[in-house]
């Protein structure tokens, strides 16, 4: 593919990509959020059939005008997000649309192929199971098998298929990715992980903005010069060496003995100007701890102090007053309403101070989000742009910005990069220290260890719903708290 | 094999659609056995009659309503559709002079016309469903009352010679002949719902439209298809409505899309779509017809059918709601 452009009313998503595909190969394509990589794909398959430039298949000029075409020349693709019929089993799923010649379906005929295929590449379903009763990471595979399944399939596209999966489900991904190409099928792998990628791909496409950047051979290069490429500049991770709070500041809050059916006695203070970690493994009690100080738990018990003034939440709303919000890690669902404006979403938690009575002041609600738009550098055309069409690092400053018009002292973010790429990822981390320059205060759980060790001041390690240890900044390095992290699955395999 | 089938299909479906199958079944039989007890003449032949009769013209509505609400969609205009189907069948008898058959044809024709036009708005024009049918159902109340010049039209009674179609709902011999129609056509519907092309998209479309999309299939084409089958399964429904009351009022018959939503959802098809059956439909039309002529045989009035079918609608959404969440968590 070469000099491929395509725009979209209002935006130019790809200016000149340029992709080439060999062989038996696994190519990954990379880029920031925005950069134009779903795009690429979706021509490449004939979602698009309108693009400038040439797409060469096969040594010969095409122009698929819809995904049937595609799939018939032998590209297929499995999307980013699970494209099936939970109401429909496995097998009715995998031939959607090609169940047979004549009108009539026998699901038998469909279940014996099906059971085939799902030999052939091991799933190990029933391919009468409904598939709202598999996990995700078996729909995975059996979209992909659905993919393969297409008569001669030559390219295999996977457009972030690691990204709801656990990490043994990855692992067994990346298995069938290689044993993909050992049979000589071509494989696109879009990635925002650079291990996976590293691990599995032959090459890397850059793109950034919609404008190719560089191919490079994963054998030759670091992780490093794939991110620089791809943010065009140097981006800083490094560990913070010391703690900025003094040793004196106020304790602004303080729980004792948290305790719900997930967590059991976990204390710790927070100081004003503080950022204070919360590592340890998925499932470890982060959220449900969190959940606790800002009343979602209401059978959450223990004692909880803001200022010294001892609280109980039984509801979200008692933690706001007191000045706790809470950054949901699915900011999606819980962080925002996406139908809705930036202005709306950014004034939602504060219309008691912009409404009199019943009636809201539009203007002022509308000056107050262009103001955090301003100041969070949010990304937008204007503050009436609807939620949705914003990128996942914008509609985190709009989380941002809901709660600071709300105007709260401790900020809890949960997983607040998860799903969003690096450069924006850098500018979340300067709006998190501006903050606390501010005089407010953050407790940042985060399953990313770099991103832990990058911004806290103190690290508190839980471990299976109890606080493990407690490390300042000084002391911590990625191996203390991985061995805090883990010390009870240590301490069960001793035994 | 097919023993452990059905194990299997009972043990997977503990929380699924079926279970909502086995309680509307458990509650008509309730239902049943409470009239049969504290009604008047319940248990006689003749109620059993009359309740097999009030369900037929709402079962086929409920069928072609099945399609609908599992592609995720609704049709609001099926009762007007019905009555007005069956008026232009008796312009086309008593003004046009069609013979009997024709215009009996007519009433279906009209239907399905009308089913075109679902088609085309929601399915090419991308309408939400609730509008276009809303829509439809001030056009048809309407537009048929204009062809019969708002005039009562009236259908050949049984001792004519043309009257001799009203037999499809009396009796031959000991056989309730609109049961056995009603029957046979539930049985095509339940062939097309489950066993080709078109149901198996109803589902598909109802569960995921965009991934429908995505797998190469045109679903705009399917679902015309399903609004058009929508509207052949209203104008037979129109054509049972004909040979029930004989005399057909202009502007009449909105309100009976309710009982045949009311049917699917009793048994259990999902107004979020991708989930329902027929069986359950025809269960529902059962509870429903049930409810109607018991209460008749408890002598209350009128309105207590209303306030308890009523009911009945909500436990069922009800139940529901209550397994969509269910479903939702895991």
């Amino acid at each position: 593919m070469e000099g491929i452009s395509k725009s979209f009313p209002g935006v130019q998503a790809l200016k000149s990509a340029r992709f080439e595909l060999r062989a038996g190969e696994v190519h990954a394509l990379v880029g920031e959020n925005g950069a134009g990589k779903s795009t690429l794909v979706k021509i490449m398959t004939g979602i698009y059939p309108d693009y400038g430039g040439t797409y060469e298949y096969q040594g010969k000029p095409v122009a698929f005008r819809s995904i049937g075409d595609a799939q018939r020349a032998g590209i297929s693709i499995v999307h980013q997000e699970l494209n099936m019929m939970s109401d429909l089993t496995v097998a009715q799923n995998i031939f959607i649309g090609r169940e047979s010649s004549s009108f009539r379906i026998s699901d038998r005929d469909l279940n014996r192929r099906a059971q085939a295929l799902i030999d052939e590449f091991e799933i190990g379903v029933d391919p009468r199971t409904l598939l709202r009763d598999l996990s995700v990471g078996k729909a995975q595979m059996v979209e992909i098998a659905r993919a393969m399944s297409f008569a001669e399939t030559q390219v295999l596209i996977l457009d972030e298929p690691s990204a709801a999966l656990s990490e043994g489900e990855t692992i067994e991904l990346l298995a069938k990715v290689d044993q993909m190409r050992a049979r000589g099928v071509s494989v696109v792998y879009i990635s925002h992980r650079m291990n996976e990628i590293m691990q599995v791909a032959d090459r890397v496409t850059v793109l950034r903005d919609g404008d190719y950047v560089d191919t490079l051979k994963t054998a030759s290069c670091t992780v490093d010069d794939i991110i620089k490429r791809m943010v065009g500049r140097e981006i800083d991770n490094s560990q913070k060496q010391s703690s900025d709070v003094p040793a004196d500041a106020e304790v602004v809050l303080r729980a004792r003995g948290l305790t719900s059916s997930a967590v059991r006695d976990v204390s710790f203070e927070l100081r004003r100007g503080e950022i204070l970690g919360f590592a340890g493994l998925v499932g470890a009690g982060r959220t449900e701890t969190m959940q606790i100080l800002c009343g979602a738990d209401p059978w959450g018990t223990g004692e909880i102090e803001v200022h010294g003034m001892p609280m109980h939440f039984t509801h979200p709303k008692q933690a706001i007053s007191a000045g706790i919000a809470y950054l949901s890690e699915d900011r999606k669902r819980y962080g925002l309403v996406l139908n809705l404006s930036v202005t709306d979403n950014t004034v939602l938690a504060s219309y008691d101070k912009l409404s009199t009575g019943w009636v809201v002041r539009q203007a002022e609600c509308r000056k107050a989000a262009e103001r955090y738009v301003a100041a969070l550098r949010t990304k937008t055309p204007s503050v009436n742009q609807i939620v949705k069409n914003l990128s996942g690092g914008n509609q985190q400053k709009v989380v941002l910005a809901k709660w600071l018009l709300r105007d709260v002292e401790i900020l809890i973010f949960d997983e607040p990069t998860r799903g969003i790429d690096i450069g924006a990822r850098a500018e979340i981390y300067d709006m998190m220290r501006g903050l606390i320059a501010e005089g407010k205060s953050i407790i940042l759980v985060s399953s990313d260890l770099t991103e832990i060790l990058h911004l806290s001041d103190r690290v508190i390690v839980m471990c299976e719903g109890r606080v493990t240890g407690e490390l300042d900044i000084a002391d911590a390095t990625q191996l203390k708290v991985m061995e805090l992290a883990t010390q009870h699955q240590a301490k069960n395999s001793k035994e | 094999m097919s023993s452990t089938g059905i194990l299997s299909r009972l043990k997977s479906s503990a929380s699924g659609p079926a279970m909502q199958q086995i309680i509307a079944l458990a509650a008509l039989v309730v239902l049943y056995g409470f009239f049969a007890i504290f009604g008047n003449h319940f248990l006689s032949a003749d109620t059993f009659l009359s309740m097999l009769s009030s369900s037929y013209y709402i079962g086929f509505l409920a069928i072609g309503m099945t399609f609908v609400i599992i592609t995720g969609g609704i049709d609001l205009s099926s009762g007007t559709v019905m009555v007005g189907a069956a008026l232009v069948g008796g312009v086309a008898y008593n003004v046009w002079h069609f013979p009997i058959a024709l215009a009996l044809l007519m009433v279906i024709l009209t239907g399905v016309v009308f089913g075109v036009g679902n088609g085309v708005l929601i399915g090419i024009l991308g309408l939400p469903p609730f509008i276009a049918t809303l829509g439809m159902q001030f056009v048809s109340l309407g537009l048929c009352a204009v062809v019969a010049k708002v005039q009562t039209q009236t259908y050949p009674s049984l001792g004519t010679p043309s009257g001799v179609f009203k037999s499809i709902i009396y009796k031959w011999g000991a056989v309730p002949m609109g049961a056995v129609w009603l029957a046979l056509f539930f049985v095509i519907a339940w062939f097309l719902l489950t066993r080709t092309k078109l149901g198996r998209y109803t589902y598909a479309i109802g569960s995921n439209e965009e991934a429908v999309t995505l797998s190469g299939v045109q679903v705009s084409y399917w679902k015309v298809w399903v609004y058009v089958l929508n509207g052949f399964f209203c104008g037979l429904a129109g054509v049972i409505y004909a040979a029930t009351f004989s005399s057909i009022t202009p502007q009449t018959g909105n309100g009976q899309e309710m009982y045949a939503i009311a049917a699917a959802v009793i048994g259990g098809t999902s107004l979020a779509g991708g989930i329902g059956s027929l069986w359950g439909t025809i269960i529902g039309v059962f509870v429903i017809s049930v409810l109607k002529t018991g209460l008749l045989s408890m002598q209350l009035p009128v309105q207590w059918q209303q306030v308890l079918i009523g009911v009945v609608v909500i436990l069922a959404v009800l139940l529901d709601v209550v397994r969509t969440r269910r479903l939702n968590r895991t």
